[in-house]
Parts: C-alpha cells; structure tokens; sequence
C-alpha cells in the first residue's frame, strides 16, 4: 500500500473510529461517575439498539432521519456554508408536507400524492433556506447568524400555524388534524406483511427508502455532474470559482436551497411516515444531530448513512437504557451525542500524528 | 581557512517532508562577513535548510554550528539569540503600526513599552548611520513603498542583534533601481562585518553581489564556487543538471489584426479602489504585448478586467468583434466562448483548486464542455482522458490525473493550467506571471510555448513582474504605474534601466530614449 492510501484510509477510516471510541470511553467514565457498571450499560444499549426486530426498527427510524438532515449539512458545507438552520427548514418542510397531505383531493392515488407530498417538503424547506442564503450572497450577512435565527423564527411561525391556522375546531392542542390517508408512507412491517413475513411492529416506514435515494442522489449530483463541480469549487476556492465563470453567489443560493430541501425531508418520516399528523415541535433535534452526523461522516453519504446509523443506535439504545436503568434519564443520549460531537469535531485530528506515525512513517515510504 | 572565520556551518543536515527527501546530507560553510548566496530552483531544499536555521523546522539528523557553537532551535528565538535573522519573502509586518512599533515587536521588554521604545529609537538611529538604512521611524509601515518595507525587516533584524542575515528572495518585489540601493546596503552591511545569506534563483543578483555560491538542485548541494571563477551558464547547469537555454531565440513577429483593443479603460479593485486609468493599447494577432510594472501598479487589475473577472468602470474592449463597456459585461465563462484564455497571476489561488485531483484542475472554465457532459451526467472518464492528453501535451509529471493539485511542484502545476488554457485554441491568451516560481527548466519550456502560440498568429498579452520575462519575450511592451501607461516600447528598443524608469514612473521627457513614445 502506498503512503497516500494509507493516509486516506487513516483519515478516512482510523480517525473516525478512534474517536467514536474515544467518546464511548468518555461516556463510560460519565456513567461511572454516575454509579452505573459502563459494560452493563453498553450490553443494554447495543441490544436494545439492535438485538431484536423492534429495536433495530426503531434505530433505522431514528437515523432516517439522521440521513435527511446530514445529507442537509453535507451538500451546503462543500458549497463552504455551514447550514446550522437544519431545524427550522425541516420544520417548515413538514408544514409544506402537512399542507399536501391535509388539503389534497382524496379520492387520488397515493403515487400521486406521497410525491406531492414529498416535493411540498422539498420546497418548504428550500423556501426556508432561500433567505438566509440570499442574505448571505448578496448582503453580506453571515449565514451561520441567519440561519441560526430563522430556526427561532420557524418555531415561532409553526406554533402560529398550529394553534390558529391548522388547530381543528375544540382540539385543545396544538395539532392539526389526520392527514389524508393516501399521504400515508406504508410501514415496513405492514410491506413485509403483504409479503408473508411477520415482523415486530415498529415506525420504521419506507421513508427509509427515499434517505437511501436522496443518499445516492447526493453522492451523483456532487460528484458526477457539473453543477456538483461547480459547487465542490465555489466551496474550495472562491477566487478560482470565479475564474472559471460560476457565479459564486449563485451557488450560495441553489446550494442552500438543496441543503434546506434535504432538511424538508425530516417530515416525511415523522408525519408521513408515522404520525400522519403536523404536531409541535416534531423535529426536535434532528436538524442539530445532523451537524454531527455531517462532520462524523466526513460530509460524504456513505460516511453519513453510516453515521446516522451509529446516532439511530445512540437514540434508541439510548431510550432503553433509560427504561432499563432507574438512575439514568434519557438526558443520556445528548451527552453522548455532545462527546461524540466533540471527539469527532472539535478534536477531529487528536490522533492523526500518533496513527501517522505507527502506520504510515515517513522513511518507510521512500 | 582559520576556524573562527566561519559563521554558519552545516554537515550533513538531513529533512525529510512526507515522501519527499527536502534535504539530503547538506553542508554548507558560510564564511563570517561575506556574501553568499544559494541558488536552486523551485523545490531544490532551499527554503527548507534556511527554515531549519531560523528554527521553523528541525533536522532529522545532521549538525549545525553558529559562530563555532553547536546550534540546534526550536523556535526562532533561539536562532535571534544565536545572531542570525531573516528577511522573509512576504514581509512580517504588522501593516498599521508604526516602524519603531514593528521593530521592538517581539522584545517589547515589560509591560509599559514607552522605554523600549525611546531605548530602540536611540538604536535604530545609530544602526540607520551606520549602515545607510535610513527610514521614517514614526510613519506607519503600510504608507511605506515596499523598498522601505523590506529596510525595515532588515533593521528588524539588526535591531534584534542579528550578525548573519538570511535574505529570501529579496528583489521578487522591488523595481531594478530598489534592487540596486539594497545590493549596496548590502555591501554596507558586509563592510560592518554581516554575514548576509542571500536566497534567490536570479543569477544576475549571484554575478553580482555574492562572493561566494552554492548549489541546490532535489535537496543535495551540488556545488561551492567562488563567484568570480564561475559565470551563470554553468550555474543554470548545475541547478537543473543539463544545458539550458536562457535566452529563449524567437523569429520576427508577423502581427496581423487587432484582436484586443482596449480604449479609455478604468477599473476598480474589488474593494472599490480606482486601480487602472486611461489605459488604451491594442493586441494584435500573432504578437506578444508585455505589460511590465511593479507589482500592484494595476496589472493584476486590468488583467482581471480583461479575464471578464471584474467589470469596467469607464471605457470599452473590443474583443473578437464583441464589445465590453461598463454596461455590457461579459463574464469569465462568455469570455471563454468567444476565445479567450486566461492564465491568471495568482496559480495557486484562482488557476487551481489545491484539494482537488489535477483532472478536477484540469477542468476549471470548462465544466460545462459538450465533451465531457452528457446530459447531467459528468463523464469521470471523459474528464481523465481529457488532463491525461493535457498532461501528456505540456509533460506535466507525475501524469497522474488523480494527483492532489497541490502534490505536484510549481511548474508541474503551472503546465497543467497553462495546458488546460493553450490546448483549447484560443484566438486570445490573457497569461499573468507564467514562470513565477517555476523551476528554470519548466520557465524555458513555458516560454517556448507562448512564442509556439504567437508564432500560431494568437493575439498574446503578458503580464509579468519580471523584466527579463516580458524583455525576452515580448514584441511591444507597455509600462504601468500607478494604474497608468507610463511608456509604449518596441521590445528592439527597450532596455532594463528605461523600463525601470518608467516603472517608476521617472522618465523625465528630456530623457526619452530613442524609440520610446510617452
């Protein structure tokens, strides 16, 4: 193996592991710290995550829509831009799916309303990234700022929305109502049921499917075509961007409509897919969790698909442990989404120069 | 030669960088109060061994004696300490403060700085007497003309008790003239007893300043002379290790039409700073016009101008029958279509992408090509072909399409671009610097191809700092200043000390030379 192959799997590969681990470790000593046996813990966790159908149901559920929102930070960071209103643009995407599948004619096929449906997501969360993105390009304004104020301001327009717009008549909280049944995303146990396979129920829906496309759809879009190109340059070199005829503010404003788009998605897995229902607050986190799902998975969809696995089994195992063990809360999960966020981002090359130097010295190579 | 004679000595100092070898088993003996120079070319080690001795860098293995003490620094305090200072090729200056502030950066000596700096004021003065360095102590350091920029790194250096002095690349900014008042600082200096290292890969300076040589070629030293026993003929040789031709031979220009003709331009910065004036000329077909001028007299400006990367603010272009005003602009791509390549000034900024594989690089201004699309789709192995037949076309080693842009040595990665921007068939070649810091066998290679491209009846515009560049190769050549045309020469006519004149916008009209209009 050459020099430079070893370094890429190192940078690649290596390094993300280490520091999953590292973080592991790091939450092991939390949970010592709070008089729990850390083996036990990991034992729960990892069974509760994908020891049995309903588990890994509830995983795979969980890093869709891990998927939607990294895939979000991931197209919009190799444009340069850091997309911190993930939040907020699947938040507003879920309003564009509910008007869809709320207020469409029934009496249509449901391969003609669920892309409906999805592309009111699609376009939702696009319009909700459209502003700070035009802000950024041509005003100057930055857009971590923006974006991070239009996620404030998505909470505030939707809670409008819910409480006086889509409420139904004397239901007390804020919910709109059932949507529309043909907008409804078949349940995985449900198709595997017409099938003749019986599986645990679980909310895992084909939405699935669809952060799967959207997954491949990144990776083609970035890198086989040209308009990928132009954002990859852009997001390098402005200067060169502009040598070359892209217009770099341009490229702000598509790409953080695409970004916003893939964030839109978060709705149809929790509304389409599961609550067939527009409910407060049904985003709560995916939008930040996809920073880290980004920056774990090296903004790639591979390495996202594989990171939102890792923060699907997180939440999950996360949630059981909190069943299993009386002297954790729930509250657990952030804390080790908030160390694997540190070991992963802020600490990214820790191990770098101890790895270089083990695997791929320098003499050797010559 | 008596031991206390010697102020710097390296044996067998050893570097490696990754897979590259930067310094392989140097020694190098500078004698105390001398001038010596290094010459090399562009990744021959040069930089990293004087960054070992400003202790930017260790050595893997190898000994290094200052004034006969052994010497091994980790930072480049200890090398201050020791005597020796550096003159950066990018100056470290603080912009905004004042040259008295600049100097005692780093030895401020306590909280209060007021009698450190009455203390320097006294010194700098004295060092000013001493060796001729005279500079404005109270004027802040972005007022002062690059020159007067680098006196104060020099002073810097003094101040700081610097007995040896490393130069890198010193005249890369400065005007014939500046270069010649800082040879005889130098000179000034050397009278006191300085050892001054001069880095540089213009042998002019080597002939005639040095008093001694040495050699760098992939890391080794390859040879010690005394300068007055070798001449730059066998220095070209040494450094690249074959003949080389310096003086490029070309044959009579056959200009045809006008293909460029810029009229009444005016052009602001990014910044919105008026950086070129009433600048007229015309590009003819089959011809090579040199712009030459300082840098940041309005070249860059105009050549982005003419690149479509910035709009005019007053004044027109024809180009190709297509007319640019200020409110008809054509941006980088139009320009493109309509014929018009564009090597730009800075390679490593805007002519590639350092982090993307050269047939990404490869690919800048020409994504959108019928060739390489098929409807949406990107054909990754359309792009390969395409650099691989790039590369093969301008020898750009290693061929390897899916090298990092920024893998590859400055004329390897300057080839590519110039491959990318030549092998479309352009009618205009815009080309911005197209040998800054190329390596002297790629610098006689790339000028061949632009006279290859002339003699193909291409209207050429060149925009280069170095005078012997646009000298050896233009046919006409313009001098900007200050964002005007200070003289129109014929390239027979032209000489080094009236163009620097008119780089310097100095010429008084009594001194018009013979063939030269103002």
């Amino acid at each position: 193996m050459t020099r430079d192959r070893r370094l890429s799997w190192i940078n690649g590969l290596l390094l993300p592991l280490f520091n999953v681990l590292t973080a592991f470790i790091a939450t092991g000593i939390v949970f010592l710290f709070i008089g729990v046996d850390p083996i036990e813990a990991t034992k729960i966790l990892l069974y509760g995550a994908l020891g049995y159908d309903e588990g890994l149901g509830y995983t795979l559920y969980y890093a869709t829509n891990f998927v939607f929102t990294g895939l979000a930070v991931a197209v919009a960071f190799h444009a340069g831009l850091f997309n911190i209103g993930g939040e907020g643009q699947a938040y507003v995407g879920g309003l564009g799916i509910a008007l869809v599948a709320l207020y469409i004619n029934p009496a249509m096929s449901s391969w003609i309303v669920i892309p409906l449906a999805i592309s009111g997501g699609l376009l939702f969360g696009a319009l909700w990234a459209i502003i700070p993105a035009y802000l950024q390009a041509y005003r100057g304004s930055h857009i971590v700022i923006t974006t991070i104020m239009f996620n404030f301001l998505a909470s505030a327009l939707m809670v409008y929305v819910l409480v006086n717009v889509l409420r139904e008549v004397g239901e007390m909280s804020p919910e709109s109502g059932d949507f529309i049944k043909v907008s409804w995303l078949p349940f995985v146990h449900d198709v595997f049921a017409s099938f003749g396979y019986k599986i645990a129920r679980s909310p895992l829906n084909l939405s699935i499917l669809v952060a799967l496309f959207f997954s491949a759809a990144v990776w083609f879009f970035l890198w086989h075509t040209r308009w990928g190109f132009a954002i990859r340059a852009a997001g390098k070199s402005n200067e060169a961007a502009i040598y070359s005829g892209i217009n770099p503010k341009k490229i702000i404003v598509v790409t953080m409509c695409i970004s916003g788009a893939l964030a839109g998605l978060v709705g149809i897995n929790e509304l389409m897919g599961v609550q067939h229902r527009l409910f407060l607050n049904f985003n709560y986190g995916y939008g930040f969790g996809g920073i880290a799902v980004a920056l774990m998975g090296r903004n790639h969809p591979i390495g996202i698909l594989i990171a939102a696995f890792l923060f699907g089994i997180l939440y999950q195992g996360g949630a059981e442990l909190d069943f299993e063990l009386q002297n954790v809360s729930r509250d657990i999960v952030v804390v080790m989404q908030g160390l694997v966020i540190l070991f992963c981002g802020g600490l990214e090359y820790l191990y770098r120069p101890v790895l270089i130097r083990f695997l791929a010295p320098i003499k050797e190579s010559k | 030669m008596a031991k206390s004679n010697i102020a710097i000595e390296l044996i067998n100092v050893d570097k490696h960088f990754g897979a590259v070898h930067a310094n392989d088993k140097v020694n190098l003996s500078v004698e105390s109060g001398t001038i010596h120079g290094i010459v090399g070319e562009n990744g021959a080690g040069k930089s990293t061994l004087m960054s070992i001795l400003y202790g930017f860098y260790q050595a893997d293995s190898g000994q290094i004696k200052v004034f006969d003490k052994d010497f091994r620094a980790t930072s480049s305090r200890q090398s201050i300490e020791a005597g020796i200072g550096m003159v950066h090729q990018h100056f470290m200056l603080v912009d905004n403060f004042t040259v008295l502030e600049n100097v005692i950066l780093g030895s401020e000596g306590g909280a209060l700085i007021t009698q450190s700096l009455a203390n320097a004021r006294i010194e700098l003065t004295r060092l000013a007497k001493e060796y001729g360095l005279e500079v404005e102590l109270d004027i802040a350091v972005e007022e002062l003309s690059v020159g007067m920029q680098q006196r104060v790194e020099i002073l810097k250096g003094l101040y700081k008790g610097a007995r040896v002095l490393i130069l890198d690349e010193p005249t890369g900014v400065l005007t014939p003239q500046e270069s010649d008042e800082l040879f005889r600082i130098f000179e000034a200096l050397k009278n006191q007893g300085v050892t001054i290292i001069l880095i540089t890969h213009k042998l002019r300076e080597i002939m005639n300043i040095t008093d001694h040589v040495s050699v760098m070629r992939a890391g080794k030293m390859v040879a010690h002379r005394e300068t007055s026993k070798t001449n730059p003929e066998e220095l070209a040789e040494l450094m690249i290790g074959r003949k080389v031709l310096l003086n490029i031979k070309k044959s009579k220009a056959k200009s045809g039409k006008a293909l460029l003709i810029a009229k009444n331009l005016e052009i602001l910065n990014e910044q919105g700073l008026k950086r070129v004036t009433e600048v007229n000329f015309e590009a003819r077909s089959g011809e090579i016009l040199g712009i030459a001028g300082v840098t940041g007299n309005g070249q860059g400006s105009l050549l982005k101008a003419l690149a479509g990367i910035l709009p005019l603010s007053k004044g027109s272009i024809e180009i190709m029958g297509q007319t640019i005003t200020p409110e008809i602009h054509l941006n980088p791509k139009q320009l493109r279509e309509l014929g018009v390549a564009h090597v730009p000034e800075d390679r490593q900024k805007m002519g590639m992408i350092a982090e993307f594989s050269a047939s990404e690089t490869a690919l800048l201004g020409y994504h959108n090509d019928k060739e390489i699309n098929q409807g949406v789709w990107l054909k990754r192995s359309s792009v390969k072909t395409n650099c691989e037949s790039l590369m093969q076309a301008f020898d750009v080693r290693p061929s390897n399409p899916n090298l990092l842009s920024s893998n590859f040595s400055g004329g390897n990665q300057q080839k590519l671009i110039l491959a990318r921007e030549f092998e479309r068939d352009p009618e205009v070649l815009i080309i911005g610097q197209p040998t800054r810091g190329v390596d002297i066998g790629a610098i006689e290679f790339i000028r061949k191809r632009i006279i290859e491209m002339r003699d193909a009846g291409k209207a050429i515009i060149l925009i280069s700092v170095e005078l012997e560049e646009i000298m050896s190769l233009s046919d006409r050549i313009i001098v900007m200043c200050d964002g005007e045309i200070t003289g129109t020469v014929d390239a027979k006519d032209a000489n080094e000390a009236t163009l620097g004149m008119m780089m310097a916008n100095a010429l008084q009209p009594q001194d018009e030379p013979k063939g030269v209009k103002l």
